[in-house]
C-alpha cells in the first residue's frame, strides 16, 4: 500500500506556493469578482498541473510508455501550435465591439496609439532588471491590457514567462478600477479633470461599417505583416456583426464562440504554471513591471490629450480620456465616466472614453504585432 | 545588458513611431470613408 503516499511523499514546497497561487486566483475570481472567466480555470488549473505525476501533463509510465495528459496536449495543439486559441477568441471580441461611435470621430484613434506607451515603458524597465530583449518584450506586452495578445505574443516569441505575463495581465485588467484613478491623479489636475466635451451623436453609414474592417486589416498588415493574424481575426469577427446577413454567426462568435474558447484558455494556460517554472523571484518582477506598463499607458494617454490641448487650445480635451485608450474595454472608460462624473455632476465623458477605449483595441493588437515585427529582427 | 538597452530603446521609437502611423492611417482613411459614404446618402 506504499503507493498511496508516493504523490503525498513527492509534494515540494514549490507546488505548495502554486496551491495556495491558485487558492487565491479562484478566490479573487468568486469573491472579488476579477476576471472571473479567465482567473478561475487558471487557479483551478494551477493546482491540476501541480499536483505531482499529474495526469493533466504529459507523463512517462513505467512498463507502459508515454501518456498524454489533457492540458499538456492543448496547449501543445491550441496555443503552441498555432496560437489557434487566443486567436479564435479574437473572431468572438471582433464580433462583440460597436466601432460606431469611433468611426463618427475618427480622431479618437490617436488615443488607442498613445496608451500603448506603457508596453515600451515596461520593455525598458524588464532589460533594466536584467530580462533578455525576447522576455522583456514578451513581459512588456501585458501593456497591451488585452490577455489573448499577451499570450500570443509570449508565445511567438517563445518566453519563458508565458505564466507570469499571462496572470498579471488578466489580474491589472481586473484591477483598471485602482490602478488608472491612481496613475491619472499623478499627471492631472483638478480643473483638468473638470473640463467638459461636447458630444454630438452622428450616424455612420452601412458601408463605412462594412468595409471599416477591411480596411482596418489591409493597413495593419501592410505596416506590421505578422499582425495580420490578430488584427485580421478581431476585424473578421467584426465584419462578422456588420455585414447584416451573418447574425446567426455573428451570435454564435459573441456568446458560444467566445465562451468556449475563454473556458479554454484559462485551464489550457494553467500548464505554464508549473511550480519549476513559476515560483521565483522573477514572477515578482513580472507582476511589479506589469503594473508600471498598467500606469504608464494611462499617463501615455493623458499627456497626448494635454499636449493636443496645448496645440489646439480651443476645444480642449478632458486628458482623462486619454487614459481610456487603453485595451480593457469597457472597465476603463466606466473608470474615466466615474472620475469625471466625481469631479463635476454634469461632466458626461463615456462616450468620448468608449471611443478612446475601442481605438484602444485596435492599437493593442497592432502593437503586439510590432513587437513580433521587431523584435526578431533587431535580434536576427 | 547595453546592448539590450539600446534595442529596448530603439524598440520604443520604432514601436510608438509604428503604432502612431498605423492608427493615424486608419483614422485618416476612416474619416475619407465616412466622408464618401455619407455623401451617397
Amino acid at each position: 500500500m506504499e503507493f498511496l503516499f508516493d504523490g503525498v511523499l513527492a509534494i515540494t514546497w514549490q507546488q505548495c506556493v502554486m496551491y495556495a497561487v491558485g487558492g487565491l486566483l479562484i478566490w479573487l475570481a468568486v469573491k472579488k469578482d476579477f476576471e472571473p472567466a479567465l482567473l478561475l480555470p487558471m487557479g483551478f488549473g494551477a493546482i491540476l498541473v501541480n499536483l505531482p505525476f499529474s495526469g493533466v501533463l504529459t507523463q512517462e509510465v513505467a512498463n507502459i510508455g508515454e501518456a498524454t495528459g489533457i492540458i499538456q496536449w492543448l496547449f501543445e495543439v491550441g496555443i503552441e501550435a498555432s496560437e489557434a486559441m487566443p486567436l479564435l477568441l479574437f473572431i468572438g471580441i471582433g464580433a462583440m465591439i460597436d466601432f460606431g461611435p469611433l468611426l463618427a470621430n475618427p480622431k479618437m484613434f490617436l488615443f488607442g496609439a498613445a496608451a500603448q506607451f506603457g508596453i515600451f515603458m515596461a520593455v525598458i524597465v524588464a532589460v533594466l532588471l536584467g530580462f533578455d530583449l525576447v522576455d522583456a518584450a514578451s513581459i512588456g506586452i501585458i501593456g497591451a491590457a488585452d490577455g489573448p495578445t499577451s499570450i500570443l505574443v509570449s508565445q511567438v516569441l517563445k518566453s519563458n514567462y508565458i505564466g507570469p505575463i499571462a496572470v498579471a495581465a488578466y489580474s491589472y485588467m481586473a484591477l483598471v478600477p485602482i490602478v488608472q484613478p491612481f496613475a491619472i491623479k499623478l499627471v492631472t489636475t483638478k480643473k483638468e479633470r473638470r473640463i467638459r466635451m461636447e458630444y454630438r451623436q452622428t450616424g455612420v453609414s452601412k458601408t463605412a461599417r462594412i468595409l471599416f474592417p477591411i480596411i482596418v486589416t489591409a493597413i495593419a498588415g501592410l505596416i506590421a505583416p505578422t499582425s495580420v493574424a490578430l488584427v485580421g481575426f478581431l476585424m473578421f469577427g467584426n465584419l462578422l456583426r456588420e455585414c447584416g446577413v451573418l447574425d446567426k454567426l455573428s451570435e454564435t462568435a459573441q456568446n458560444s464562440l467566445a465562451n468556449l474558447i475563454t473556458l479554454l484558455l484559462g485551464i489550457t494556460i494553467s500548464f505554464s504554471m508549473k511550480a519549476d517554472q513559476f515560483v521565483n523571484v522573477n514572477t515578482l518582477l513580472i507582476m511589479g513591471i506589469g503594473l508600471v506598463a498598467f500606469v504608464f499607458d494611462s499617463i501615455g494617454g493623458v499627456l497626448f490629450a494635454k499636449l493636443l490641448n496645448l496645440i489646439f487650445p480651443k476645444k480642449k480635451i478632458n486628458p482623462m480620456v486619454g487614459a481610456a485608450g487603453i485595451s480593457a474595454f469597457p472597465m476603463s472608460a466606466r473608470v474615466i465616466q466615474k472620475m469625471g462624473l466625481k469631479e463635476d455632476p454634469q461632466n458626461h465623458l463615456l462616450m468620448h472614453a468608449v471611443c478612446a477605449n475601442v481605438s484602444g483595441q485596435i492599437a493593442s493588437v497592432l502593437a503586439g504585432g510590432m513587437i513580433l515585427n521587431l523584435v526578431p529582427k533587431m535580434l536576427g | 545588458m547595453e546592448q539590450n538597452l539600446l534595442y529596448a530603446l530603439e524598440l520604443t521609437g520604432q514601436g510608438m513611431g509604428g503604432i502612431f502611423v498605423g492608427m493615424a492611417l486608419i483614422a485618416i482613411v476612416t474619416a475619407i470613408l465616412g466622408k464618401l459614404t455619407s455623401k451617397k446618402k
